[in-house]
Protein backbone atom coordinates (compact mmCIF):
# COMPACT_ATOMS: atom_id res chain seq x y z
CA UNK A 1 0.00 0.00 0.00
CA UNK A 2 2.84 2.36 0.89
CA UNK A 3 4.65 1.89 -2.42
CA UNK A 4 1.27 2.39 -4.06
CA UNK A 5 0.95 5.76 -2.40
CA UNK A 6 4.46 6.75 -3.45
CA UNK A 7 3.84 5.74 -7.06
CA UNK A 8 0.53 7.58 -7.09
CA UNK A 9 2.18 10.72 -5.77
CA UNK A 10 4.97 10.56 -8.34
CA UNK A 11 2.59 10.09 -11.27
CA UNK A 12 0.36 12.82 -9.88
CA UNK A 13 3.42 15.09 -9.70
CA UNK A 14 4.25 14.33 -13.33
CA UNK A 15 0.66 15.17 -14.27
CA UNK A 16 0.91 18.49 -12.41
CA UNK A 17 4.07 19.41 -14.32
CA UNK A 18 2.48 18.42 -17.65
CA UNK A 19 -0.68 20.38 -16.88
CA UNK A 20 1.18 23.53 -15.87
CA UNK A 21 3.31 23.24 -19.04
CA UNK A 22 0.27 22.71 -21.23
CA UNK A 23 -1.68 25.61 -19.77
CA UNK A 24 1.46 27.73 -19.93
CA UNK A 25 1.97 26.91 -23.61
CA UNK A 26 -1.67 27.69 -24.33
CA UNK A 27 -1.35 30.96 -22.43
CA UNK A 28 1.71 32.01 -24.42
CA UNK A 29 0.13 30.99 -27.71
CA UNK A 30 -3.57 31.73 -27.39
CA UNK A 31 -3.74 34.50 -24.81
CA UNK A 32 -0.49 36.40 -25.33
CA UNK A 33 -0.59 35.41 -29.01
CA UNK A 34 3.13 34.78 -29.12
CA UNK A 35 4.14 33.06 -32.36
CA UNK A 36 4.43 29.28 -32.12
CA UNK A 37 7.38 28.00 -34.15
CA UNK A 38 7.71 24.53 -35.63
CA UNK A 39 9.89 23.16 -32.81
CA UNK A 40 7.38 24.43 -30.23
CA UNK A 41 4.68 22.42 -31.98
CA UNK A 42 6.70 19.20 -31.75
CA UNK A 43 7.23 19.78 -28.04
CA UNK A 44 3.51 20.40 -27.64
CA UNK A 45 2.75 17.12 -29.41
CA UNK A 46 4.69 15.24 -26.75
CA UNK A 47 3.52 17.31 -23.77
CA UNK A 48 -0.24 17.75 -24.25
CA UNK A 49 -1.24 14.04 -24.33
CA UNK A 50 0.39 13.50 -20.92
CA UNK A 51 -2.30 15.68 -19.35
CA UNK A 52 -4.88 13.08 -20.38
CA UNK A 53 -2.90 9.83 -20.22
CA UNK A 54 -1.46 10.22 -16.72
CA UNK A 55 -4.76 10.72 -14.83
CA UNK A 56 -6.14 7.59 -16.49
CA UNK A 57 -3.38 5.71 -14.65
CA UNK A 58 -4.23 7.47 -11.39
CA UNK A 59 -7.85 6.35 -11.07
CA UNK A 60 -7.48 3.58 -10.19
CA UNK A 61 -3.69 3.45 -9.85
CA UNK A 62 -2.21 1.57 -12.80
CA UNK A 63 1.58 1.75 -12.87
CA UNK A 64 1.58 0.57 -16.44
CA UNK A 65 0.68 4.14 -17.38
CA UNK A 66 4.38 4.91 -17.02
CA UNK A 67 5.06 2.57 -19.94
CA UNK A 68 2.73 4.61 -22.11
CA UNK A 69 3.63 8.07 -20.88
CA UNK A 70 7.41 7.80 -20.59
CA UNK A 71 8.09 7.44 -24.36
CA UNK A 72 6.27 10.71 -24.98
CA UNK A 73 8.34 12.56 -22.42
CA UNK A 74 11.57 10.90 -23.58
CA UNK A 75 10.90 11.93 -27.18
CA UNK A 76 9.86 15.45 -26.24
CA UNK A 77 13.01 16.07 -24.23
CA UNK A 78 15.52 16.12 -27.15
CA UNK A 79 13.27 18.54 -29.06
CA UNK A 80 13.35 20.93 -26.13
CA UNK A 81 17.11 20.54 -25.68
CA UNK A 82 17.68 21.10 -29.40
CA UNK A 83 15.55 24.22 -29.17
CA UNK A 84 17.51 25.60 -26.22
CA UNK A 85 20.80 25.01 -28.07
CA UNK A 86 19.36 26.73 -31.12
CA UNK A 87 18.29 29.79 -29.14
CA UNK A 88 21.66 29.86 -27.38
CA UNK A 89 23.36 29.82 -30.76
CA UNK A 90 25.26 26.59 -30.05
CA UNK A 91 23.63 24.99 -33.10
CA UNK A 92 24.25 27.06 -36.22
CA UNK A 93 21.45 28.64 -38.25
CA UNK A 94 21.76 26.32 -41.26
CA UNK A 95 20.40 23.19 -39.70
CA UNK A 96 17.43 24.73 -38.02
CA UNK A 97 14.29 23.01 -39.30
CA UNK A 98 12.10 26.08 -39.69
CA UNK A 99 13.25 28.50 -42.33
CA UNK A 100 9.81 29.83 -43.19
CA UNK A 101 7.28 31.29 -40.83
CA UNK A 102 8.43 31.93 -37.30
CA UNK A 103 12.14 31.51 -36.73
CA UNK A 104 12.72 29.11 -33.84
CA UNK A 105 15.86 30.92 -32.77
CA UNK A 106 13.87 34.00 -31.87
CA UNK A 107 13.62 34.69 -28.15
CA UNK A 108 10.09 35.84 -27.46
CA UNK A 109 10.45 35.74 -23.69
CA UNK A 110 13.48 36.09 -21.47
CA UNK A 111 12.87 36.23 -17.73
CA UNK A 112 15.70 37.05 -15.31
CA UNK A 113 18.01 37.17 -18.27
CA UNK A 114 18.12 33.42 -18.92
CA UNK A 115 14.68 31.79 -18.62
CA UNK A 116 13.27 31.20 -22.10
CA UNK A 117 10.23 29.15 -23.11
CA UNK A 118 12.34 26.24 -24.48
CA UNK A 119 14.31 26.19 -21.23
CA UNK A 120 11.03 25.84 -19.32
CA UNK A 121 10.18 22.95 -21.64
CA UNK A 122 13.50 21.20 -20.92
CA UNK A 123 12.91 21.58 -17.19
CA UNK A 124 9.35 20.26 -17.51
CA UNK A 125 10.27 17.25 -19.66
CA UNK A 126 13.21 16.44 -17.35
CA UNK A 127 10.98 16.62 -14.27
CA UNK A 128 8.33 14.41 -15.86
CA UNK A 129 10.94 11.84 -16.92
CA UNK A 130 12.49 11.83 -13.45
CA UNK A 131 9.14 11.42 -11.70
CA UNK A 132 7.97 8.65 -14.02
CA UNK A 133 11.28 6.75 -13.81
CA UNK A 134 11.10 6.98 -10.02
CA UNK A 135 7.56 5.62 -10.15
CA UNK A 136 8.85 2.75 -12.27
CA UNK A 137 11.77 1.97 -9.94
CA UNK A 138 9.60 2.12 -6.83
CA UNK A 139 7.18 -0.40 -8.27
CA UNK A 140 7.24 -3.88 -6.80
CA UNK A 141 8.66 -6.31 -9.30
CA UNK B 1 -9.01 6.79 -2.81
CA UNK B 2 -11.56 9.51 -2.09
CA UNK B 3 -8.85 11.80 -0.79
CA UNK B 4 -6.77 11.31 -3.91
CA UNK B 5 -9.73 12.03 -6.14
CA UNK B 6 -10.40 15.18 -4.15
CA UNK B 7 -6.75 16.23 -4.42
CA UNK B 8 -6.83 15.69 -8.17
CA UNK B 9 -10.06 17.61 -8.68
CA UNK B 10 -8.88 20.51 -6.53
CA UNK B 11 -5.57 20.65 -8.42
CA UNK B 12 -7.26 20.51 -11.82
CA UNK B 13 -9.85 23.12 -10.87
CA UNK B 14 -7.15 25.31 -9.34
CA UNK B 15 -5.04 25.22 -12.50
CA UNK B 16 -8.05 25.93 -14.70
CA UNK B 17 -9.08 28.84 -12.46
CA UNK B 18 -5.54 30.23 -12.53
CA UNK B 19 -5.57 30.04 -16.32
CA UNK B 20 -8.90 31.85 -16.60
CA UNK B 21 -7.92 34.55 -14.10
CA UNK B 22 -4.57 35.00 -15.82
CA UNK B 23 -6.30 35.35 -19.17
CA UNK B 24 -8.75 37.94 -17.86
CA UNK B 25 -5.99 39.92 -16.17
CA UNK B 26 -3.80 39.84 -19.27
CA UNK B 27 -6.65 40.86 -21.57
CA UNK B 28 -7.77 43.80 -19.49
CA UNK B 29 -4.18 45.00 -19.19
CA UNK B 30 -3.80 44.66 -22.96
CA UNK B 31 -6.98 46.64 -23.69
CA UNK B 32 -5.81 49.46 -21.40
CA UNK B 33 -2.44 49.39 -23.09
CA UNK B 34 -3.76 49.62 -26.66
CA UNK B 35 -6.30 52.29 -25.66
CA UNK B 36 -3.44 54.30 -24.17
CA UNK B 37 -1.33 53.71 -27.24
CA UNK B 38 -4.10 55.00 -29.48
CA UNK B 39 -4.66 57.94 -27.14
CA UNK B 40 -1.03 59.00 -27.15
CA UNK B 41 -0.75 58.47 -30.91
CA UNK B 42 -3.93 60.24 -31.95
CA UNK B 43 -2.16 62.15 -34.70
CA UNK B 44 -1.18 58.85 -36.26
CA UNK B 45 -4.77 57.62 -36.66
CA UNK B 46 -5.79 59.90 -39.50
CA UNK B 47 -3.52 61.41 -42.13
CA UNK B 48 -4.32 64.04 -44.70
CA UNK B 49 -3.61 61.55 -47.47
CA UNK B 50 -6.04 58.90 -46.22
CA UNK B 51 -9.05 58.07 -48.40
CA UNK B 52 -12.31 58.69 -46.58
CA UNK B 53 -15.93 57.77 -47.14
CA UNK B 54 -18.90 59.58 -45.63
CA UNK B 55 -19.52 63.14 -44.52
CA UNK B 56 -16.47 65.09 -43.37
CA UNK B 57 -18.22 66.30 -40.22
CA UNK B 58 -19.72 62.93 -39.29
CA UNK B 59 -19.46 62.54 -35.50
CA UNK B 60 -18.27 58.92 -35.58
CA UNK B 61 -14.98 58.17 -37.31
CA UNK B 62 -14.00 54.59 -38.05
CA UNK B 63 -10.33 54.23 -38.90
CA UNK B 64 -9.65 50.95 -40.65
CA UNK B 65 -6.20 49.56 -41.38
CA UNK B 66 -6.74 47.49 -44.50
CA UNK B 67 -4.77 45.20 -46.76
CA UNK B 68 -6.47 44.70 -50.14
CA UNK B 69 -5.10 41.14 -50.19
CA UNK B 70 -6.56 40.23 -46.79
CA UNK B 71 -9.58 37.97 -46.87
CA UNK B 72 -10.98 39.15 -43.56
CA UNK B 73 -10.78 42.75 -44.83
CA UNK B 74 -12.92 41.65 -47.76
CA UNK B 75 -15.45 40.09 -45.37
CA UNK B 76 -15.61 43.19 -43.19
CA UNK B 77 -15.92 45.72 -46.00
CA UNK B 78 -19.67 45.19 -46.69
CA UNK B 79 -20.33 44.95 -42.94
CA UNK B 80 -18.80 48.38 -42.37
CA UNK B 81 -20.69 49.76 -45.35
CA UNK B 82 -23.93 48.36 -43.86
CA UNK B 83 -23.19 50.11 -40.55
CA UNK B 84 -22.68 53.37 -42.45
CA UNK B 85 -25.90 52.86 -44.40
CA UNK B 86 -27.80 52.19 -41.17
CA UNK B 87 -26.55 55.47 -39.70
CA UNK B 88 -26.57 57.91 -42.61
CA UNK B 89 -24.35 60.99 -42.23
CA UNK B 90 -23.16 59.85 -38.81
CA UNK B 91 -20.19 57.67 -39.74
CA UNK B 92 -17.06 58.50 -41.65
CA UNK B 93 -14.69 55.74 -42.73
CA UNK B 94 -10.99 56.53 -42.97
CA UNK B 95 -8.87 53.91 -44.69
CA UNK B 96 -5.26 53.33 -43.81
CA UNK B 97 -3.04 51.07 -45.86
CA UNK B 98 -1.51 48.07 -44.14
CA UNK B 99 -0.09 46.00 -46.99
CA UNK B 100 1.19 43.15 -44.80
CA UNK B 101 1.05 40.56 -47.60
CA UNK B 102 4.19 40.32 -49.70
CA UNK B 103 3.52 42.27 -52.90
CA UNK B 104 0.43 43.95 -51.51
CA UNK B 105 2.22 47.31 -51.45
CA UNK B 106 2.16 47.40 -55.25
CA UNK B 107 -1.58 46.81 -55.23
CA UNK B 108 -1.98 49.61 -52.70
CA UNK B 109 0.07 51.84 -55.00
CA UNK B 110 -2.38 51.00 -57.80
CA UNK B 111 -5.27 51.99 -55.52
CA UNK B 112 -3.59 55.26 -54.63
CA UNK B 113 -3.01 55.91 -58.32
CA UNK B 114 -6.67 55.13 -59.07
CA UNK B 115 -7.56 57.69 -56.43
CA UNK B 116 -5.83 60.36 -58.50
CA UNK B 117 -8.38 59.60 -61.18
CA UNK B 118 -11.21 59.77 -58.67
CA UNK B 119 -11.86 56.06 -58.77
CA UNK B 120 -10.47 54.85 -55.45
CA UNK B 121 -13.63 53.25 -54.06
CA UNK B 122 -14.71 51.49 -57.27
CA UNK B 123 -11.14 50.22 -57.66
CA UNK B 124 -11.04 48.97 -54.06
CA UNK B 125 -14.40 47.26 -54.43
CA UNK B 126 -13.34 45.63 -57.69
CA UNK B 127 -10.13 44.36 -56.11
CA UNK B 128 -11.83 43.04 -52.98
CA UNK B 129 -14.45 41.26 -55.06
CA UNK B 130 -11.85 39.61 -57.28
CA UNK B 131 -9.28 38.95 -54.55
CA UNK B 132 -8.89 35.24 -55.30
CA UNK B 133 -8.22 35.99 -58.96
CA UNK B 134 -5.27 38.34 -58.40
CA UNK B 135 -3.98 36.95 -55.13
CA UNK B 136 -3.81 33.18 -55.69
CA UNK B 137 -2.65 31.37 -52.56
CA UNK B 138 -2.41 34.72 -50.76
CA UNK B 139 0.35 35.91 -53.08
CA UNK B 140 -0.73 39.25 -54.52
CA UNK B 141 0.33 39.73 -58.12
CA UNK B 142 0.15 43.26 -59.39
CA UNK B 143 -0.19 42.26 -63.06
CA UNK B 144 -3.30 40.23 -62.26
CA UNK B 145 -4.63 42.98 -60.00
CA UNK B 146 -4.33 45.59 -62.76
CA UNK B 147 -6.39 43.33 -64.99
CA UNK B 148 -9.26 43.57 -62.51
CA UNK B 149 -9.19 47.35 -62.85
CA UNK B 150 -10.01 47.24 -66.53
CA UNK B 151 -13.55 48.32 -67.28
CA UNK B 152 -13.68 50.92 -64.53
CA UNK B 153 -12.94 53.68 -67.00
CA UNK B 154 -9.45 54.21 -65.63
CA UNK B 155 -6.60 55.46 -67.76
CA UNK B 156 -4.38 52.48 -67.03
CA UNK B 157 -1.31 53.93 -68.71
CA UNK B 158 -1.55 57.00 -66.49
CA UNK B 159 -2.23 54.73 -63.51
CA UNK B 160 0.96 52.74 -64.09
CA UNK B 161 2.96 55.94 -64.30
CA UNK B 162 1.38 57.32 -61.11
CA UNK B 163 2.05 54.08 -59.22
CA UNK B 164 5.77 54.74 -59.44
CA UNK B 165 5.51 58.30 -58.11
CA UNK B 166 7.69 58.80 -55.01
CA UNK B 167 4.79 60.38 -53.15
CA UNK B 168 2.91 57.11 -53.16
CA UNK B 169 5.80 55.09 -51.75
CA UNK B 170 6.26 57.70 -49.02
CA UNK B 171 2.56 57.53 -48.19
CA UNK B 172 2.62 53.74 -47.86
CA UNK B 173 5.73 53.96 -45.70
CA UNK B 174 3.97 56.52 -43.48
CA UNK B 175 0.91 54.29 -43.08
CA UNK B 176 3.07 51.30 -42.21
CA UNK B 177 5.00 53.39 -39.69
CA UNK B 178 1.73 54.54 -38.10
CA UNK B 179 0.48 50.95 -38.01
CA UNK B 180 3.60 49.92 -36.16
CA UNK B 181 3.31 52.80 -33.69
CA UNK B 182 -0.31 51.86 -33.00
CA UNK B 183 0.67 48.18 -32.67
CA UNK B 184 -1.47 47.18 -35.63
CA UNK B 185 -0.10 43.77 -36.57
CA UNK B 186 -3.14 42.18 -38.20
CA UNK B 187 -5.71 43.39 -40.69
CA UNK B 188 -8.32 44.62 -40.58
CA UNK B 189 -7.80 46.68 -37.43
CA UNK B 190 -10.40 49.23 -36.42
CA UNK B 191 -10.39 52.34 -34.27
CA UNK B 192 -13.75 53.94 -33.55
CA UNK B 193 -13.37 57.57 -32.50
CA UNK B 194 -9.83 56.72 -31.48
CA UNK B 195 -10.78 53.63 -29.48
CA UNK B 196 -9.37 50.22 -30.45
CA UNK B 197 -11.52 47.08 -30.43
CA UNK B 198 -11.37 45.29 -27.05
CA UNK B 199 -11.26 41.98 -28.95
CA UNK B 200 -11.33 41.38 -32.68
CA UNK B 201 -14.65 40.48 -34.24
CA UNK B 202 -17.79 41.83 -35.87
CA UNK B 203 -19.79 42.02 -32.64
CA UNK B 204 -17.18 44.08 -30.73
CA UNK B 205 -16.89 46.45 -33.72
CA UNK B 206 -20.65 46.79 -34.01
CA UNK B 207 -20.97 47.49 -30.31
CA UNK B 208 -18.23 50.13 -30.37
CA UNK B 209 -19.84 51.83 -33.37
CA UNK B 210 -23.37 51.62 -31.93
CA UNK B 211 -22.18 53.07 -28.62
CA UNK B 212 -20.40 55.91 -30.41
CA UNK B 213 -23.46 56.66 -32.54
CA UNK B 214 -25.72 56.53 -29.46
CA UNK B 215 -23.40 58.96 -27.67
CA UNK B 216 -23.81 61.53 -30.46
CA UNK B 217 -27.59 61.30 -30.23
CA UNK B 218 -27.69 62.16 -26.57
Amino acid sequence: MNTDNTAWGLIFGAWLVASVSTLGALFFGEVMQLPTCALCWYQRIFMFPLVLILPIGLFPLDRKVVRYALPLAVLGWPFAVFHVLLVAGVIPEEIRPCTQGVPCSEKVIEWFGFVTIPLLAVVAFSAIIALLVLALIRSPK
Amino acid sequence: MMQKALLFIVAAAGLALLFVLGTLAYKSEKVDESAQLAESNRARLVRMHSPTLGKDDAPVVIVEFLDPACGTCREFYPLVKAMMAANPDRIRLVLRYAPFHDGSDKVVAALAAARKQGKFWPALEALLASQDAWSPNHRPQIALALKQLEGLGLNLEQLRADMAAPGIAAMIAQDLEDAQALNVTKTPEFFVNGKPLPTFGYEPLKKLVDDAVAATRR
